[in-house]
């Protein structure tokens, strides 16, 4: 590994002012499950690196608010796959966080982290954009608060500035029931990257949100309002041309080594149609959001 | 650029050591080249295969994607820390008496992610083993012997 400065802030202002003096120079570590690999092997050299968890006004706390929970930055995705109100409210996040790498990585690797790294695989991605979570994000203008689908540009990319940091994400507690899962399609069992990553949560007023990643530059939600798909009794031919409709804008790369494009398109729509059933299901199952 | 050294302190195995080491140095360096605990291994340096696996504060973790700067004031545990008094601890028998090493290179991980699981969950079913065991490959494909091993490793426990 190259070599590079350390800094390790105590205060969130602190940190700013190193990412603001520092500019394209810096880079902020959390969990590092990412950035240290990519420090490694030389595609990132920044001259100075900036942990984040040391910073007081950060938490790796879960917490419930009277619009939702908020996790905080430095939460790991061992203690989401194991809270339960995220179980019980969120499941998909809880499902999601459960199969990002394996024991050692959930125990490092944050769900802030997971979204600025901005990985089109990412599978918490899919989703915190089916439950409409909240990026808030703090810098010299003060607090922003960015919805999750304005946050995702493209692979790496994210409309974060340079000198701003994720806080918390906020999740909002959903104004009805609703039933919800996360599915995905690896190459083999155990930990691996997705080649298909899916959320999918059917409220109870009939709507249908599901997001996807893995199949293009960034993860994509769609909603589907004419309730045709949250209906249980809709015949499945039906559904599958519906979700044809919905699923169009994937564009999965010819150029990945993990599935061809046919296998992810042909996937997607399968898991797609899989996850509805499921989140149809629990929603009829009694799950409490 | 000639980055600055770090002093950090931690405890490895019931020890406190006091290092100095430079930013970009990993736990996993400072643990084999500094303190000479070449029982962590080596291996793909990208957190795939869990040789390098030691617990920090109680936790397992992949000793290569973690900085020995970020170990600053922290507990670690490698596989040398398992045995007490010169004897090896229940899990390491159970190994040894499960046939569980065959070329050996993956067991200190093993072992210690093993020993992680068993911590937090001491009467695991055979699918929380492999989950648990899910980030530490073995090349010899020895899983069954290992998986096997933790097993009977839980269920000999004493409050059994």
């Amino acid at each position: 590994m190259r070599a590079f400065e350390y800094e390790r802030p105590a205060h969130l202002d602190d940190a700013l002012a190193l990412l603001s003096r520092h500019g394209l120079e810096a880079r902020p570590l959390a969990g590092g499950t990412d950035l240290i690999i990519r420090l490694r092997d030389g595609t990132i050299r920044p001259r100075v690196v900036v942990d984040l968890k040391r910073i007081a006004e950060l938490e790796g706390q879960i917490r419930d608010n009277d619009v939702g929970i908020t996790i905080g930055a430095r939460t790991v995705m061992t203690d989401i796959a194991a809270d339960a109100r995220i179980r019980r409210d969120f499941p998909a996040l809880a499902e999601a966080a459960s199969v990002v790498g394996a024991v050692q990585i959930r125990n490092r690797a944050t769900l802030a982290g997971n979204v600025c790294n901005a990985s089109p695989a990412a599978d918490t991605a899919p989703a915190l954009l089916v439950y409409g979570a909240a990026v808030v994000a703090y810098g010299a203008a003060g607090v922003r608060r960015v919805p999750i689908d304005e946050f995702f540009v493209r692979s790496g990319v994210t409309t974060l500035a340079r000198d701003e940091l994720v806080v918390v994400l906020e999740l909002p507690r959903p104004p009805g029931r609703q039933g919800s899962v996360h599915v995905r399609r690896t190459r083999r069992r155990g930990h691996d990257l997705a080649s298909v990553t899916l959320a999918c949560a059917v409220s109870s007023d009939g709507i249908t949100r599901l997001a996807y990643g893995s199949v293009g530059p960034r993860p994509i939600l769609v909603v589907d309002e004419t309730g045709l798909l949250a209906d249980p009794s809709a015949p499945e031919q039906a559904k599958l041309r519906r979700l044809e409709v919905l699923l169009v804008d994937a564009s999965p790369s010819p150029r990945s080594m993990r599935a061809s494009p046919e296998y992810r398109l042909a996937m997607l729509e399968l898991l797609a149609l899989r996850a509805v059933c499921t989140a149809i299901e629990r929603l009829a199952g009694g799950a409490a959001a | 650029m000639i980055a600055g050294r770090h002093r950090i302190d931690l405890i490895v195995n019931g020890r406190a050591r006091s290092i100095e080491t430079a930013p970009h140095h990993t736990l996993l360096e400072v643990l084999r080249d500094d303190l000479g605990l070449t029982g962590t291994k080596e291996c793909c340096l990208v957190g795939e295969c869990g040789a390098c696996t030691v617990m920090v504060d109680g936790l397992s973790v992949d000793a290569c994607l973690m900085l020995a700067v970020e170990a600053d004031g922290a507990t670690v545990t490698t596989v040398e820390g398992l045995a007490a008094d010169g004897r090896l601890n229940p899990l390491q028998q159970a190994f040894l008496d499960h046939g569980a090493a065959q070329c050996g290179f993956c067991i200190p991980g093993q072992l210690v992610s093993a020993g992680a699981l068993l911590a937090h969950n001491p009467r695991p079913t055979r699918v929380e083993v492999e989950e648990g065991l899910a980030g530490n490959l073995c090349r010899c494909a020895g899983y069954e012997q290992i998986i096997g091993a933790v097993l009977a490793a839980a269920a000999s426990r004493p409050d059994a």
